[in-house]
């Protein structure tokens, strides 16, 4: 049996650590006692795939794939990046999905009650395959910021929660991207559990200019970074690199 | 010096109590996509054992967490898994690949599947039966990692090299599911501890 070619471990230093009381909910939904690493196998290096026959053509359009009677009511915007993974190189064919409150601020949610209207135009989530490049785009509108129950006065800066899988088990990822400028976001208790502003930055999507569609939609840029990986074994380089 | 010019991952934030909407939006409360991804583990042709898998996923107040999701990946009933590096032929609709969330009432979780083979593990080590989950949910800052053996596994699983990892003797238990039968059918209990006591070992994979 070869040795399969790992994935890099997790850099921790990056990501909040699981307890962080300043995010109440954390507090009893850490784990206490320390993680065990793995070596990788198959199970970790493996991971779902999927294809174009599982999306519906207007999966990634949050504009029109909930519509009735007319388009949602907000910011028109475009969200587009690549998934790239830590060597720099693309992600292709990869599942990425978002969710979102709409522009009031309130989630098409059976459990949120917040105070803002629903938009019955506006579901709030859309998904998309990476082209060959690792390439993705949504065309959605700008979240709002909504109260909630943390502190009493906390507010969540607009943001959309992304979802991407990779092509192994080891390097699914769920995050939020943030938007640029946004006042809330360093007074927000789950972006605080980010351990420097680097990590916060690296979450911060960025007005891109050049991709507005003048007239029509505002457009920022959301870069997604997995995991790498060391190369594959060669017959001359066992232990790979 | 040399600069080591690795991009960095991107940091991990909580789904949040609303994951449903992207990822379950049917649990939601709506109907958008013409089919939500993961509810058929296995599919009508996997060779194999059918089971049921449930659960509650518990915090460090002992009460179920209700507003889970939960992610499943398995090989099939020969050790292998769908995707190219996964080792052989799958049968056709295998994927391996399920997405279940908890009961918004009574924080049970289940899903029926197939029962995974022995695994090809690190240096010829042969892996018990298991099936990897990834578990998110509100407070969870980053997705834990974990594993459910089988509890009929007994000879496999003293041989497991993952099990074996785990100095705590004590802490095993926490992967394994019990087996029982209802109606005729198995069903393997596994409840996770995310805090306290008898705490479900959780992976840094």
């Amino acid at each position: 049996m070869s040795k399969p070619a790992e994935y890099y471990q997790r850099d921790r230093s990056r990501h909040p650590v699981a307890y962080t009381p300043g995010y109440k909910t954390s507090v009893a939904r850490s784990p206490r006692l320390a993680l065990i690493s793995l070596e990788q196998s198959s199970s970790e290096i493996t991971g779902p795939a999927f294809g174009h026959n599982d999306l519906g053509p207007l999966d990634h359009d949050l504009i029109k794939n909930y519509a009735k009677d007319g388009d949602p009511i907000g910011e028109r915007i475009i969200v587009h990046g690549r998934v790239l993974d830590e060597n720099a190189r693309p992600v292709p064919n990869t599942l990425v999905e978002i969710w979102q409150a709409n522009a009031g601020g309130r989630y098409r949610h059976k459990k949120d009650t917040y105070l803002a209207p629903i938009d019955p135009n506006f579901g709030g989530c859309g998904r998309t395959l990476t082209d060959e490049n690792g390439y993705y785009f949504f065309r959605t509108v700008k979240p709002g910021a909504y109260p909630w129950r943390n502190l009493v006065n906390n507010w969540r800066p607009a943001h959309i929660h992304v979802s991407v899988f990779g092509h192994s088990f080891s390097q699914r990822l769920i995050t939020q991207l943030y938007f640029e400028g946004d006042p809330l976001i360093p007074i927000c208790p789950i972006v605080q559990t980010l351990p420097d502003a680097d990590a916060v930055d690296q979450l911060t999507a960025k007005l891109d200019l050049n991709a507005t569609i003048p007239l029509d939609s505002i457009a920022y840029k959301f870069d997604i970074v997995l995991r790498g990986r060391r190369s594959t074994l060669f017959e001359n380089r066992l232990e790979g690199n | 010096m040399q600069k080591l010019d690795y991009l960095k991952e991107t940091p991990s934030q909580t789904a949040g109590p609303y994951v449903h909407i992207g990822l379950a939006p049917g649990a939601a409360g709506f109907d958008i996509y013409d089919h939500e991804l993961g509810w058929d583990i296995a599919g009508p042709n996997a060779r194999g054992e059918r089971i049921r898998i449930e659960g509650l996923v518990i915090d460090g107040t002992g009460s179920p967490i209700k507003d889970v999701l939960l992610e499943a990946w398995q090989a099939n009933s020969e050790g292998n898994f769908a995707h190219p590096e996964g080792g052989g032929p799958v049968e056709d609709g295998f994927c391996g690949w399920g997405r279940v969330i908890t009961d918004f009432g009574t924080g049970e979780w289940a899903f029926e599947t197939i029962k995974p083979g022995p695994v090809p593990g690190r240096n010829g080590k042969i892996q018990a039966p298991h099936i990897s989950l990834w578990i998110v949910a509100r407070g969870i800052n980053v997705g834990l990692n974990t594993r459910a053996y089988f509890d009929d596994e007994t000879e496999a699983n003293a041989a497991d090299p993952v099990l074996n990892t785990i100095e705590w003797e004590n802490r095993r238990p926490t992967l394994i599911a019990k087996r029982s039968e209802r109606d005729g059918k198995p069903v393997y209990r596994f409840d996770i501890r995310i805090q306290g006591d008898g705490e479900t070992v959780f992976f840094d994979i």
